[in-house]
């Protein structure tokens, strides 16, 4: 709130990802290089100021190595990472640090990601230290202020308690109260309520999005849970393999979905209902290719029911726009 | 074939010691399970599900301090059984237990076909060859290919191995399964293909399944009738079709619309509060100081009051309609 200081024009994309890829070196013996694991393999999209979104996909689809691509915690293989006008990928040491304070990270593991031997006074007053706000009242102030806003009130019976005195959602109210200290634009919540009893999630998520409002900022999520977010976001982008295979607003992305993926995906989720017990499942088989080795053309296609042979294994498809604001990887829109 | 209950539970509690005193994890629970059905054993971590099941066949910890109540089989008490005859009789040629995380659990030096293979061998004294043989026709039951019978589990997906886990159950062909969450390390796609793996041998072998799990929608990929646990208790016993459209105890409502849904706009309200501790729990219902319905009544503890002949449900709202 204090510094969110619009520097460029709000019709400008916060962030724009052009032909990121992400590939970590596998190695043998630690010296004889194996191969590549494409963990983000051509990825490209544009979030705009003030939206939320949600990175959907199973494990292993890349979605969390995204997500640390975009935190500037792995260097990207190929492509431009451009925030706020600014590409990540010439940012030098210091504006890189610069960068990090503007982008906030909220971990899975609410209890690993905080210091056992920090108090929550130590945890939140660490970020403010690091990047210069030397007055210790002013320090005190933030603190105060962010832990009323994560709702963990009064401030005063939490601050010289340590992680293991709380419990899993007050921990996750610290990793974000952590995650917003320092005004960042957006913030990136690596599937954060997974570790989480399911009572709380939703109170988690309803805090995030509450708080993503108030500060108009751009908040995406990181998780394999297309149920929950879907009540959380306003576009959803749909991962298989390390690419983006569809993306779209949630409504459209629930009522039409396009890709044949996508279809499968909503096809296996069940919602509470006795019929359920009743019935299979169209599910197809197999399992997501390994990210060592992936399939050419269609990383989907040894498992589409609708593959087209002759096309889908030898091309990749790019991204078609079968309607208005809904984009899906898939020849059948050719 | 008999229509009475396959397996009977009465009164089932079991108590762990631990540094801070005695924790009642599973108090007074008691349902049956009828031939080729499914009974879905719900509720939140530390409700005492899992101990439910591990009480059951009698597969405990070292710091359980005591175990008590019924749990018959066709009439007879496996808590009054003698070990070797548990043993013997029981696990694994009557009942099997897939426990929580066993996918992980498999020898990674034995190639799994063996592994499957083994409970015939030990239980029933077959040959090998017989033996490999029965554990390929289950393979093929549980939608993995007959050549993966000479894998070692790392040359397993985690879907795979939780299949292959699932065979290791069913080779000696069971009467009763016990699954301790058996999809919930698994991904989307996966965990619809065990479910539809779990609804046909259910209609193929007419086998009876106790599953246990937190997961609301996962649970009625299978149920029959669902037993809702809370805080080491049995808080509702229903019909599927009763559960999931008209749930009766307040924490069942108040569960039902925490499940987040895909094809609803409504967004889903957490219940506030968080469950008691099992060390030192409330004298009244467990429930009620979450309870939006909560009345003076609550301080006392309810008894299961039964709305139908198979439908129970343990809160002082239904002292009316139903008998205790």
């Amino acid at each position: 709130m204090t510094q969110a200081v619009a520097n460029v024009q709000s019709n400008d994309p916060l962030l724009a990802v052009e032909g990121l890829r992400t590939w970590f070196e596998l190695r043998q013996w630690g010296f004889l290089r194996v191969g590549w694991v494409r963990a983000v393999d051509g990825v490209s999209f544009e979030l705009v100021r003030g939206e939320a979104v949600a990175f959907v996909g199973e494990s292993g689809c890349g979605k969390s190595s995204l997500a640390r691509t975009l935190l500037a915690l792995h260097r990207p293989t190929a492509g431009s990472v451009v925030f706020e006008g600014r590409d990540m990928g010439a940012l030098e040491k210091a504006s890189l640090k610069d960068y990090r304070a503007r982008v906030g990270y909220v971990q899975q593991d609410p209890y690993g990601a905080l210091p056992p031997f920090m108090n929550v006074r130590r945890l939140l007053a660490e970020p403010l230290i690091v990047h210069g706000v030397t007055d210790p009242a002013e320090r005190e102030r933030r603190i105060r202020a962010v832990l009323e806003e994560v709702r963990l009130t009064p401030p005063e019976e939490l601050l010289y308690k340590f992680p293991h005195m709380l419990s899993g959602g007050q921990q996750q109210r610290i990793v974000i109260a952590r995650a917003l200290i320092l005004a960042p634009h957006m913030v990136i919540a690596d599937e954060p309520v997974s570790m989480l009893d399911a009572s709380v999630r939703v109170e988690i998520l309803s805090l995030l999005r509450r708080i993503q409002q108030e500060r108009e900022l751009t908040l995406a999520f990181i998780t394999h849970d297309l149920a929950t977010v879907r009540h959380f976001a306003e576009r959803i982008f749909v991962m298989y393999a390390g690419r983006i295979v569809e993306q779209a607003r949630v409504d459209d992305l629930l009522d039409q979905p396009q890709h044949p993926y996508t279809q499968a995906l909503l096809t296996a989720i069940a919602d509470p209902d006795a019929d359920n017990a009743r019935r299979a499942r169209q599910v197809p088989g197999g399992e997501p290719p390994s990210l060592l080795n992936p399939p050419a053309g269609c990383r989907f296609h040894p498992r589409c029911p609708r593959v087209m042979p002759g096309r889908c294994d030898v091309d990749e498809p790019p991204l078609f726009e079968p309607r208005p604001g809904q984009r899906s990887a898939c020849w059948l829109h050719a | 074939m008999a229509d009475g209950p396959l397996l009977e539970v009465q009164d089932l509690r079991l108590a762990y010691r631990t540094s801070r005193g005695l924790v009642q994890a599973v108090d007074g629970v008691g349902f049956d399970l009828r031939r080729n059905e499914a009974l879905v054993a719900l509720g939140e971590s530390g409700c005492g599900k899992s101990s439910l099941a591990k009480a059951l066949l009698r597969v405990l910890p070292r710091n359980v301090e005591r175990v008590s109540g019924q749990v018959r089989l066709d009439g007879e008490d496996l808590l009054a059984l003698p070990k070797e005859r548990l043993r013997a009789e029981v696990r694994w040629v009557r009942i099997a237990l897939v426990m929580q995380a066993s996918m992980n659990a498999l020898n990674p030096v034995v190639r799994v076909g063996e592994q499957v293979a083994e409970p015939l061998r030990t239980h029933r004294g077959w040959s090998r060859v017989h033996a490999m043989e029965q554990a390929a026709k289950t393979f093929e039951l549980v939608g993995v290919a007959t050549d993966f019978l000479q894998r070692y589990p790392f040359e397993l997906s985690g879907g795979m191995r939780q299949r292959v886990v699932l065979a290791m159950a069913l080779v000696t062909e069971p009467e009763v399964v016990i699954l301790d969450e058996p999809t919930s390390a698994l991904d989307v796609l996966t965990q619809a293909g065990i479910m539809n793996v779990l609804k046909r041998i259910k209609t193929e072998l007419g086998t009876s399944f106790l599953l246990i799990t937190h997961d609301v929608a996962t649970s009625s990929e299978i149920a029959d009738r669902v037993a809702l646990m809370y805080a080491g208790q049995l808080v509702e016993l229903s019909s599927a079709a009763e559960f999931f459209s008209v749930p009766a105890h307040p924490y069942a409502r108040m569960l039902m619309a925490s499940v987040p849904r895909l094809r609803e706009g409504e967004r889903p309200q957490h219940i506030p509060g968080q469950p008691p501790s099992l060390l030192t729990p409330p004298s009244g219902c467990r429930f009620a100081a979450r309870c939006p319905e909560r009345f003076e009544r609550c301080a006392e503890d309810p008894p299961a009051f039964a709305l139908s002949e198979r439908r129970r449900v343990r809160c002082w709202l239904y002292e009316r309609e139903g008998e205790a």
